[in-house]
């Protein structure tokens, strides 16, 4: 497999273009917190609502509205279908485990029983310079997701 | 030590004088991820020939010394190296040796300037300094094709002295909009600050006409030649700027060295920035008298083997005539331009195909990020850049946050250029995109 090809897994291709989760959704009065992440290197942005069950103890739903690269775009639609059922903790187990990942270099061989489609990313951690995109959307769910825990608790 | 050169002065541009300059830029010989690497970010930075490195290389093996300081013979060698740089400098842009002040770079030098006049706004520089003091009502005009080095200095002057900063807009094609330039600089206008070549647009501003507009009204001109003086005749004097700004790196030499052009009157009459070592004559527990201009601009160590190695350069772009490498550029500037137009998909920024431009092109590709573009063009050997290029206004008057830019120089090459028209041909479809 090329360089290329390692980097633009074809599930980053397909999310980078039918996305999930964009455009923000309406809380309605469920708790929810929204984040904002802002990468000045290149111009990419990202808002991103987290929303909690009605128990708090889980994610209901992730969306959010931005401008990026394929990689940044692909990762906030990658975790808009993973992240909605999920416990809190499974949740931000599975932002570290997607962190650890991205920050290998490409050493750690995701498991993809973890990882589900965020293991087509692996291959971004050999491209340091786009970890960030692969990143933006998740820190602002992690941020996010801990706001609105902290807020309803 | 007078440095040789591969080819003969002055001569035009072909392709196999390329060839024989490309073998004094030993960089552009490598292979990048199993391409040859074709270096189209020039730009951004430019390479530098071996007759810079070795001018740099050569004065710390029998010259180097601190330099306007101590009475032994390599101190006064120093110094006359470190001199005759800027006489150097100063001849290729059309100034005289007491108008180069030396920087870091060009953002560097228009910092300089503005704290400068912030300086004299606050009383600093008695008198002959008060004519150049800002207030409320006062305005700054910079366009909003700008760099952001010549836009976020005014930002905080105006911000320092209660002056409005104002913008010229740019067009749909990111050009300077000359006809709001004539509503726009009025009475109130005190200092006109603009680039030469834009580096996204690759326009060539009218210089003529836009120092006639503050001429007419009174106000000062600044000129960023960072994309200019690399790559066209610059004469300074004739231009009739009152301050411009260069950057060495930009045109064949080192990092960490630019410089500020200003009138001699001007800087004769304008307080220091930076303080300190060098830049004065007496000194007291209180206060302290400045050296005349320049030096009263230069305050501690400075930049001397950076100095030196840009004259080299200087001199290498001196021997091939800037008239040559204007027109070799304009080719290669043209052939980008027109091929970008041709793929399905991409929106040329500047000037189109035809119309003058400088050897550099940037470009939007529909539905695909700058970023991408980047990556893809990379893992062919090619360098772009990819971003906002430290322009963000002139981006988001277009409706877009960054774009793609290829910008040359005397080494690159036509078949470079149809290379990455070859490359960029094949993006949009990578990326899911029929034409």
């Amino acid at each position: 497999m090329s360089g290329l090809e390692q980097l633009y897994q074809q599930i980053i291709l397909e999310h980078s273009k039918q996305r999930s989760g964009e455009g923000l959704l309406d809380p309605q009065g469920q708790a929810a917190a929204t984040n904002h992440q802002y990468n000045p290197t290149c111009g990419d942005e990202i808002n991103l609502r987290v929303i909690l069950s009605s128990d708090q103890k889980s994610i209901e739903s992730i969306s959010w509205e931005g401008d990026g690269c394929s990689i940044s775009m692909a990762a906030a639609s990658v975790l808009s279908d993973m992240a909605p059922g999920m416990s809190l903790t499974d949740f931000q187990a599975l932002i570290d485990d997607f962190r650890e990942m991205l920050r290998s270099r490409g050493q750690i061989q995701p498991d993809e029983e973890v990882l589900g489609d965020a293991a087509a990313f692996a291959g971004v951690s050999k491209f340091v310079a786009r970890v960030k995109c692969a990143m933006l959307s998740w820190v602002a769910a992690e941020e996010a997701s801990k706001e609105a825990a902290q807020a309803s608790a | 030590m007078a440095a040789t050169y591969r080819t003969p002065a002055g001569a035009s541009l072909t392709e196999a004088l390329v060839q024989e300059i490309r073998q004094d830029f030993p960089l552009l010989a490598q292979e990048v991820n199993g391409h040859p690497l074709a270096y189209l970010d020039s730009g951004a930075t430019s390479q530098n020939p071996l007759q810079v490195l070795d001018a740099e290389r050569n004065f710390y093996l029998g010259a180097n010394s601190a330099v306007h300081r101590g009475a032994h013979t390599l101190a006064v060698e120093a110094t006359e190296a470190f001199e005759e740089a800027r006489r150097t400098l100063a001849g290729f842009i059309g100034a005289r040796e007491e108008e180069i002040v030396w920087t870091s770079n060009a953002t560097e030098a228009v910092n300089l300037l503005t704290y400068s006049l912030g300086n004299a706004s606050q009383g600093l520089g008695g008198p002959q300094a008060a004519p150049y003091a800002l207030g409320p009502g006062d305005e700054i005009v910079t366009t909003e094709q700008e760099h952001h080095a010549n836009i976020i200095p005014w930002q905080v002057l105006a911000a320092r002295t209660g002056a409005t900063l104002r913008y010229i807009p740019v067009t749909d094609q990111g050009l300077i909009d000359y006809e709001a330039a004539q509503n726009i600089i009025g009475e109130s206008t005190r200092i006109l600050a603009f680039t030469h070549v834009s580096n996204v647009a690759g326009s060539i501003t009218d210089v003529d006409y836009l120092v006639s507009l503050a001429r007419k009204v009174g106000a000062l001109t600044l000129l960023d030649a960072c994309q200019s003086a690399p790559h066209l005749p610059l004469d300074l004097a004739q231009l009739d700027v009152d301050f411009a700004v260069l950057s060495a790196h930009k045109m064949l030499g080192p990092t960490g060295i630019g410089a500020l052009y200003g009138k001699a009157q001007h800087l004769d009459a304008l307080p220091p920035f930076l303080t300190g070592g060098s830049m004065i004559t007496k000194v007291t527990m209180t206060e302290a008298q400045w050296m005349p201009a320049p030096t009263k601009f230069e305050a501690g160590t400075q930049r001397v083997s950076q100095a030196v190695a840009w004259a080299e350069a200087i001199r290498y772009l001196d021997h091939l005539g800037m008239e040559n490498v204007q027109a070799w550029e304009a080719q290669l500037g043209q052939q980008l331009a027109a091929g970008i137009q041709e793929i399905p998909g991409a929106r040329l920024i500047g000037p189109a195909p035809g119309q003058e431009r400088a050897g550099l092109a940037a470009f939007h590709l529909e539905g695909v990020h700058p970023h991408d573009v980047g990556q893809f063009l990379d893992q062919t050997g090619l360098a772009v850049r990819v971003g906002h290029h430290c322009a963000q206004p002139l981006h988001r008057a277009l409706g877009i946050t960054a774009s793609t830019r290829a910008s040359s120089y005397i080494y690159n090459t036509p078949a470079e250029i149809d290379r990455f028209l070859q490359e960029l041909a094949k993006v949009r479809p990578y990326f899911g995109y029929s034409s």
